[in-house]
């Protein structure tokens, strides 16, 4: 499939899980195809990175539920900060455990998971909805139930994949792709390059086999897809982008300049334009 | 297991030598560095998690001389069997630690962190999340991050390298890391693993050894006054009548913190003298 054919599966209103973690192995690629499309008022699932700064900045956001949103290196995000400074959208703030108990519970279709994490924490104070359950053993432990985070769709970026969704990843986390695949009701892998199974899994440890096919619905090759974030072995953070990409989004003129250069054309046309500008800061 | 256990195969030492050092005076940054490095003396086999340029040359200053047997990451995935120097690659790996396992690793309680704070309050609550009413914040920082399960399941320091009134507040806006009186109030469960060992700032060190749990002033760093303490502090603080200062670096420890683990410096950039 093509970035714009997986965004055309997609509809406004669903709630969209997308993997990788900061700004780490994002679906790069397939955030670009719907900042292209018309699709909006989205429940964005995700250990944030310039995926929810882009697609916040766009208006795309209805509620957005995640544990931090940030560029790594740079460590605030500016359109997702300057987007809750604006009261974009609603907000369901979880601890990174608590969100990975969500997933968890999503993926094994279990109405919640239990854990200590959020007690005493301000976590439980602005999410009212979130319950304690205490536990029925003889213990008695008083703990956090953290609702299952069931997806409409996931949205994951992996180094290599199969035509049938087979995908490895061969950088050292897999974060938490696999998880998003299996709690979403349809899953999209994007991936720096489709090859046969034979080669997926001839030479790979079987461990690094991170998503099988069952769980997924459509792939994408789609190289560099996750720039300007890393995919490591494939290559770095691009973070003299990162740094433009941060600098303009800090400016209403400059970035309307940047979404005109980088975003309103296809994918390649976004690659080329990239490769343009690094040229001209030799 | 450890490298001292009689189970485990010997290997050669490779400890650098005591050797005395140079005489340039002691900066105030190598003092934070005591300090944050003392948070994980005798921590035995647990993993320590530095935040923060100061708190990663102290973990692995505490690695090379009296915690040899704590666990160390590449700052990614990776547990590291060398301790290179702070900014450098590492050439040994001993150990796979991915986000997963790594939240499986706190929630276990194998480790001691030491965070950042945005904001801290007297009881130790602390918030990296946003300023201001979280439903319309004046300033979005990060979210709480991994903040709650950390607090309320490992040990937990925090290093502030400028302490001043807006981070030491009376109140925090969004409690992301659980202080003892938040942690009391949520009962047994929330109290159980609930642990917050010390705070170092650039002036000086603290515990929560005042009554209630309270922040208390334990060290100033030298050529630092109380008063001074106070006047950057929007709480009251426990301090006794005479305050130590916190303790002068051995030879060997200064040493390895200028020629091993941080040759190029980068501690100086924290932490002004």
């Amino acid at each position: 499939m093509t970035p714009d054919a997986i965004v055309g599966r997609l509809r406004s209103g669903m709630t969209l899980g997308i993997g990788g973690w900061g700004s780490r192995r994002k679906p790069m690629a397939l955030v670009r195809a719907l900042l292209r499309s018309g699709i909006t008022d989205l429940t964005v699932v995700s250990y944030g990175g310039p995926d929810v700064g882009l697609l916040a900045a766009a208006g795309k956001i209805r509620k957005l539920v995640t544990a931090f949103t940030t560029l790594d290196s740079i460590p605030l995000e500016p359109h997702f900060r300057a987007a809750r400074e604006r009261g974009a959208f609603e907000l369901v703030e979880l601890d990174e455990a608590m969100f990975m108990q969500g997933l968890t519970a999503g993926a094994q279709r279990l109405p919640f998971l239990p854990i200590r994490a959020g007690l005493g924490s301000d976590v439980l104070r602005v999410n009212p909805r979130l319950r304690t359950i205490t536990s029925p053993y003889e213990d008695g432990e008083e703990l956090v139930a953290v609702p299952a985070l069931r997806l409409d769709a996931a949205l994951v970026h992996l180094n290599r994949a199969d035509r049938l969704g087979n995908a490895r990843y061969l950088g050292p986390d897999p974060y938490f792709d696999d998880l998003f695949c299996e709690a979403a009701d349809t899953a999209y892998v994007s991936c720096e390059r489709v090859v046969e199974t034979s080669e997926l899994t001839g030479q790979a440890p079987p461990q690094s086999m991170l998503i099988s096919r069952h769980a997924v619905t459509g792939v994408a090759e789609t190289p560099k897809g996750a720039h300007f974030t890393s995919c490591v072995p494939d290559y770095d953070r691009d973070e003299a982008f990162q740094k433009a990409y941060a600098t303009a989004a800090g400016d209403p003129d400059a970035w309307k300049e940047f979404e005109e250069r980088f975003l309103l054309g296809t994918e390649q046309d976004y690659q080329a334009a990239v490769q343009t500008w690094h040229k001209e800061q030799l | 297991m450890t490298q001292t256990d009689p189970t485990a195969a010997s290997t050669a030492s490779d400890a650098p030598s005591d050797a005395t050092s140079d005489a340039t005076a002691v900066t105030r940054a190598e003092y934070c560095v005591i300090a944050c490095a003392e948070a994980w003396r005798d921590a035995g086999e647990i993993l320590a998690s530095p935040m923060g340029t100061v708190p990663s040359i102290a973990a692995r200053l505490a690695k090379l001389t009296f915690s040899p047997d704590l666990l160390l990451t590449d700052g990614e995935a990776l547990l590291i069997g060398d301790v290179p120097p702070v900014g450098a690659p590492s050439a040994v790996t001993e150990g796979w630690l991915p986000y997963r396992r790594h939240l499986t690793m706190v929630m276990g309680g194998r480790r001691h962190v030491m965070m950042g704070a945005s904001q801290i309050d007297r009881f130790g609550n602390q918030n990296i999340s946003c300023i201001g009413d979280w439903e319309r914040p004046a300033r979005q920082l990060l979210g709480v991050r991994g903040a709650p399960v950390n607090t309320i399941n490992n040990p937990v320091s925090y290093w502030i390298p400028r302490h001043s009134k807006r981070v030491f507040v009376e109140k925090v806006d969004m409690i992301s890391g659980v202080g003892y009186d938040s942690a009391a109030a949520a009962g047994p469960s929330a109290t159980r693993f609930h642990d917050l060992r010390r705070v170092v700032s650039d002036l000086g060190v603290f515990d929560f050894g005042a009554p209630d749990h309270a922040m208390r002033l334990v060290s100033l760093h030298p050529g630092v006054r109380a008063e001074q303490v106070r006047a950057a502090t929007g709480f009251p603080l426990v301090a006794a009548d005479d305050v130590p200062c916190t303790r002068e670096p051995t030879p060997r420890e200064l040493r390895l913190i200028r020629e091993v683990v941080d040759p190029k410096g980068l501690r100086e950039r924290e932490v002004r003298s």
